[in-house]
């Protein structure tokens, strides 16, 4: 038998696990484990703040499918990757965060650097650990993986006392994972999907709403296969982008409350919700008493405390969504759904109308305009990260989705900030994959000291900030329910040319239309990182846009501009 | 009404303040939670009662199977089911009242524990109501403190409560998801 140190087996597990980079930051209550890191085949980015540690793993997960790892020290360490935790949890991304913990002898003696960091991530993880002794690591980090990346992904957190790193004890390696209380459904009842299949049956005006799961179980072709028999439109949460392409037919686009104006009316007049992957999110139903009110609904969700959580449904499907689309898919016959459809296509030719890719070029720089400019140089298949604000809402709106896996952005918690370490993660996960950041000025500021891991790491990442010094959808709810009261929107930025050239990072600065293009790609032919600011339009609004509150189909929508004509 | 749920958990550190935890941020209000061990080593046993405000037994059921030590959740409430809750109830009592509170702890089936000069401690089990009747005829002549152990249930002969959440029960045959 050999013996090894806790911190060896934490890496000897890890590299089984198939943990190939993690994100940290090192401490005293890590430095053992950080020692042995040097011996085991595994790339260590040093992050500026563990806030990135945690949104890196995070990015790197949702590009890769993989689990992300985090490493940082206890105390304030562990406490800076509560935000990129809680980002994690509320959309469901398997990443394992592992923390220093002080000498278990001292645990609750507020000894340098401790603190209650199981406690504090009680909330916001899947599951965390406490270890207390060498003897336990490998069990816990088959278990943390285990939990992490199966059911319902989510973060789990590892929190490992000095002394567990540090003591010899024999390595075992546990093969099975004996987790008697954590069994996640795969199947769903057989009597649950007939009595689905005959609400399909019935359904004239029937609506997939796609989300996150549909990615996550890996289930996109399944979901073709279904839209496509049973002629059914797909409509998709800000998450869901990506699981249905744009350019089908059948695709309604995003939802909610900057979703298309065409998807959500769709909604509201189904007579039939097919709930994919999605947990009825405030942002997508909008008023709960108003939400689909002739539509039946059937739930396909694997965690059953979101099934009749937000809206009631009429058939829940509890099983892994892909597992019960394959069963699902033979008992259902095709349909066509014409008149439905063709409803849907009258709609959405009003919507195009007012699009803002229709305007007429005033000689201003609008940040639509700017994401759809870039999804023609990137041919829509670059993996986008966002920042949280109107950009992110532009992005989902203007670059056309046509593979999963392509949007990265923070939705459930909307954690500004996220995007440029959420990037670096992805380039990790994918090197060879074009990758933009679309960030707010804003958001970028939050967590702009990663342009120094960007740039020591040099990951190839193109950044555009559009910039228009303002926090721009509070600025926009200021001018539309606050009667444009801009209380502490407005925001002075930095240059953020010259921050860029202070780490060594090629910039431009674009404040004319005819800059755009020459400034993408100049980006796309630059190795390494670069970051474009775009001075864009101040005070622009994203349309459509549902008040909180509001019903679905009660939208503010973008005034009709003509062409200009003769007479002008 | 009351819902009174039975949770099996794993036994080890914390997972009380788990269960705690998910109450308190799904706004779950607990009316009492008992935790004990159980004929296993490794497993505890919670009986908790709540009111059911604006929760339904299905809904805490599915919550409950989120923490990853929660193995087995039944519902138990208006089943036949066994509910118990212990008191101990000290009372003011100068000797020439003793025999008064002697009188209806015998009524009740209840004993009377401990003796000192001014007070006796009447220890009770019994249903909620029962206890609840007790006590009232005793606040008369005066409470001085009082302890109950919140309600454990144990369902009669083999049956079980009831169990929502298809796939998501331990001890319910389901498929192993591949790691």
């Amino acid at each position: 038998m050999t013996k090894k140190t806790g911190a060896e087996i934490l890496w000897e597990c890890l590299v089984r696990e198939g943990v190939e980079v993690v994100f940290g930051l090192p401490g005293g209550a890590i430095m053992p484990v950080y020692d042995a890191m040097l011996y085991y085949p595994v790339h260590h980015v040093l992050v500026r703040h563990e806030q990135g540690a945690a949104h890196m793993a995070d990015g790197y997960s949702r590009a890769s499918g993989k689990v992300g790892v985090a490493l940082t020290t206890s105390g304030p360490g562990a406490t800076n990757l509560v935000t990129g935790i809680a980002t994690a949890i509320m959309d469901s991304s398997p990443i394992v965060c592992i923390t220093g913990q002080v000498h278990a002898h001292l645990i609750g003696g507020d000894a340098f650097q401790e603190t209650d960091v199981t406690g504090i991530t009680l909330p916001v993880t899947k599951h965390n650990f406490l270890v207390t002794s060498a003897d336990e690591v490998a069990e816990v980090v088959r278990e943390a993986f285990f939990i992490a990346r199966s059911g319902r992904p989510g973060p789990v957190l590892i929190d490992i006392c000095k002394n567990a790193q540090i003591e010899e004890v024999d390595f075992i390696y546990p093969e099975e994972v004996s987790l008697p209380g954590y069994q996640p459904p795969t199947h769903a009842p057989l009597e649950d999907l007939k009595r689905a299949a005959e609400l399909i049956e019935q359904a004239e005006r029937p609506v997939i709403l796609a989300g996150h799961g549909v990615t996550m179980s890996d289930a996109v072709d399944s979901l073709r296969v279904f839209a496509t028999k049973t002629q059914t439109p797909v409509a998709m949460t800000l998450l869901g982008l990506g699981a249905f392409p744009a350019s089908d037919p059948l695709s309604l686009g995003m939802m909610g409350m900057h979703g298309e104006a065409y998807c959500n009316l769709a909604i509201q007049n189904a007579d039939l919700l097919l709930a994919f992957g999605m947990r009825f999110d405030d942002r997508v139903t909008a008023n709960l008493r108003t939400y689909a009110p002739r539509a039946r609904k059937i739930h396909i969700e694997i965690d059953p405390s979101e099934v009749h959580k937000n809206v009631e449904v009429d058939v829940a499907l509890i099983g892994d969504l892909n597992t019960v689309l394959i069963d699902l898919i033979p008992l259902v016959d095709e349909y066509d759904h014409e008149e439905w459809r063709a409803e849907i296509e009258d709609w959405r030719s009003e919507s195009q109308a007012r699009d803002i890719l229709t305007w007429p070029d005033d000689g201003k720089l609008y940040t639509a305009h700017v994401i759809r400019n870039i999804w023609e140089a990137t041919g829509g298949d670059a993996i986008l990260t966002t920042g949280v604000g109107q950009h992110q809402m532009w992005s989902a709106q203007y670059y056309c989705f046509e593979k999963p896996n392509r949007l990265i952005t923070s939705g459930g918690a909307g954690t500004m900030g996220f995007g440029l370490p959420a990037t670096i993660g992805a380039w990790f996960a994918k090197p060879d994959h074009e990758i933009w950041l679309v960030d707010g000025d804003g958001s970028f500021q939050m967590t702009q000291a990663e342009l120094s891991t960007a740039i020591q790491e040099g990951a190839n990442i193109k950044i555009a900030i559009m910039n228009n010094n303002f926090l721009g959808m509070v600025r926009q709810w200021q001018e539309f329910f606050f009667e444009s009261r801009y209380a502490g929107t407005p925001l002075i930025g930095p240059d953020f040319v010259k921050i860029a050239e202070a780490h060594g990072i090629p910039a431009r600065r674009v404040t004319e239309t005819t800059e755009v293009l020459p400034a993408i790609e100049f980006a796309r032919q630059t190795d390494g990182p670069v970051l474009i600011d775009f001075r864009v339009e101040k005070e622009e609004a994203v349309y459509p846009m549902v008040p909180t509150g509001a019903d679905l189909d009660k939208m503010i929508r973008r005034p009709i501009r003509k062409q200009p004509t003769a007479a002008d | 009404m009351q819902l009174t749920l039975i949770a099996l958990v794993e036994n080890k550190p914390g997972v009380l303040n788990r269960v705690a935890s998910l109450f308190r941020r799904r706004n779950f209000n607990i009316e009492s939670l008992n935790v004990g061990r159980t004929e296993k080593p490794d497993i505890s046993r919670m009986t908790i009662v709540m009111e059911n405000g604006n929760v339904d037994a299905r809904k805490v059921e599915a919550n409950l199977y989120k923490l990853v030590n929660v193995i087995d959740v039944q519902d138990v409430t208006n089943q036949p089911a066994v509910t118990r809750d212990l008191a101990l109830i000290k009372v003011s009592a100068k000797s020439e009242q003793r025999a008064e509170i002697a009188n209806l702890a015998s009524i009740f089936r209840a004993r009377i524990v401990d003796v000192a000069p001014d007070s006796v401690i009447v220890e009770i089990t019994g249903t909620e109501d029962k206890i609840e009747g007790l006590v009232e005829l005793l606040r008369p002549l005066g409470i001085l403190e009082m302890v109950r152990t919140g309600q454990v249930a144990m369902m009669r002969g083999t049956a079980s409560g009831v169990r929502y959440s298809p796939g998501a029960n331990g001890f319910r045959e389901t498929e192993q998801v591949a790691d």
